[in-house]
């Protein structure tokens, strides 16, 4: 049987990086997953989605966020990003976040859709959050950057990217 | 510490990328707002459906039946982030699962991606319990993302999934859902 949920790749930092890339992704599955988990030696680091390095004002997204005291939500519009992991919080030092984001019809000919699950406890704080995200393009998606909003992802930072078939 | 911690992830989708395998897809017509996947095996633990949403009209809603059975037997709750507040709404003894949270419907341009979870579909014993994780985003006023859960009051094995849009509106050829079976 043809392997339906298939590891692309993983990326490891071996130093300290603001970004994390997969690039020449194959077009050849139905959705894209990525799993990513990191830590920051700075202070108030949250990161964002890219595809396709494109900076342009073409991305949106909305979310839900539970900060152990409130539920609230907020948007983004026109935005150069996607908010993607501990957004737009942030972490710091000695902080964890755990980002799992599922990309819908990503070489498909409609704009791009995203949906995201990000967590972080600070022992005292923190939120777990849910976020969709929009990327107004329908190039098929090749390249996804993840990008720290200042500082860097510390060693042993990860991201591991899926590719989900569809029968 | 890391790679610990990325190990132990598991959000509706199995770590193990051999245990999770597809059933059957299916495409939008432009001519029919349901969707169907019948005949499903039971060898599975769980199933996941996969869902990009487009309709040809807007201001209508997605909802989920089991088994084709339209009685009063489904009960959903919902938690939504709106881009201006969070919202809770619930329903009990309806005829399906809503799976927008009953606020925005899906559009023709911007998708309403959704994962349903149906867990332990094929006991015989136990009513099924549904998670959906589900969201649409038009970079304006118009933008969700949240959770919902539901309940079909049936000890049945499920078999059928069917997936409609209601007011007789239907879902686009760029419509894509997937059905994975997920091994215990």
């Amino acid at each position: 049987m043809a392997t339906t949920y298939e590891k692309i790749a993983t990326t490891t930092l071996g130093s300290a990086s603001s970004t994390i890339t997969f690039s020449s992704i194959a077009g050849t599955y139905t959705d894209l997953r990525l799993v990513c988990v990191y830590t920051t030696a700075n202070f108030g680091i949250y990161t964002t989605l890219r595809f396709n390095s494109d900076s342009g004002s073409n991305y949106s997204d909305t979310y839900l966020i539970g900060d152990g005291s409130t539920a609230s939500s907020a948007r983004d519009t026109g935005a150069t990003f996607i908010g993607f992991g501990a957004y737009p919080n942030g972490i710091s030092s000695g902080q964890f976040n755990l980002v799992e984001t599922d990309i819908f019809s990503y070489a498909g000919s409609t704009y791009k859709t995203c949906l995201i699950g990000s967590s972080l406890d600070k022992n005292g704080s923190g939120d777990v959050q849910r976020l969709v995200g929009l990327w107004r393009n329908t190039a098929a998606i090749t390249s996804i950057t993840i990008q720290t909003n200042g500082g860097t992802m510390s060693v042993g930072s990860t991201a591991t990217l899926y590719g989900i078939k569809a029968a | 510490m890391l790679n610990t911690v990325l190990g132990s992830l598991s959000s509706g989708v199995a770590v193990s990328t051999s245990s999770y395998e597809s059933i059957a897809s299916a495409t939008g017509t432009g001519s029919s707002g349901t969707i169907t996947f019948s005949s499903i095996p039971s060898g599975y633990a769980s199933l996941q459906i996969r869902c990009n949403i487009l309709a040809s009209a807007s201001n209508e809603f997605v909802s989920l039946q089991l088994n084709s059975n339209t009685g009063s037997n489904y009960t959903r709750h919902s938690l939504q982030g709106i881009g201006t507040s969070a919202v809770a709404d619930g329903a009990a003894n309806s005829s399906s699962i809503n799976l927008d949270g009953n606020y925005w419907g899906p559009q023709s341009t911007y998708a309403t991606v959704t994962i349903i979870d149906i867990l332990d579909y094929a006991s015989t014993t136990k009513f099924k319990t549904v998670r959906i994780f589900n969201g649409q985003d038009n970079n304006s006023n118009r933008g969700q993302v949240g959770l919902c859960s539901g309940v079909y009051r049936s000890t049945t094995a499920i078999s059928t999934v069917t997936i409609n849009i209601s007011g007789g509106i239907n879902y686009t050829t760029d419509s894509q859902f997937a059905l994975y079976g997920i091994k215990g």
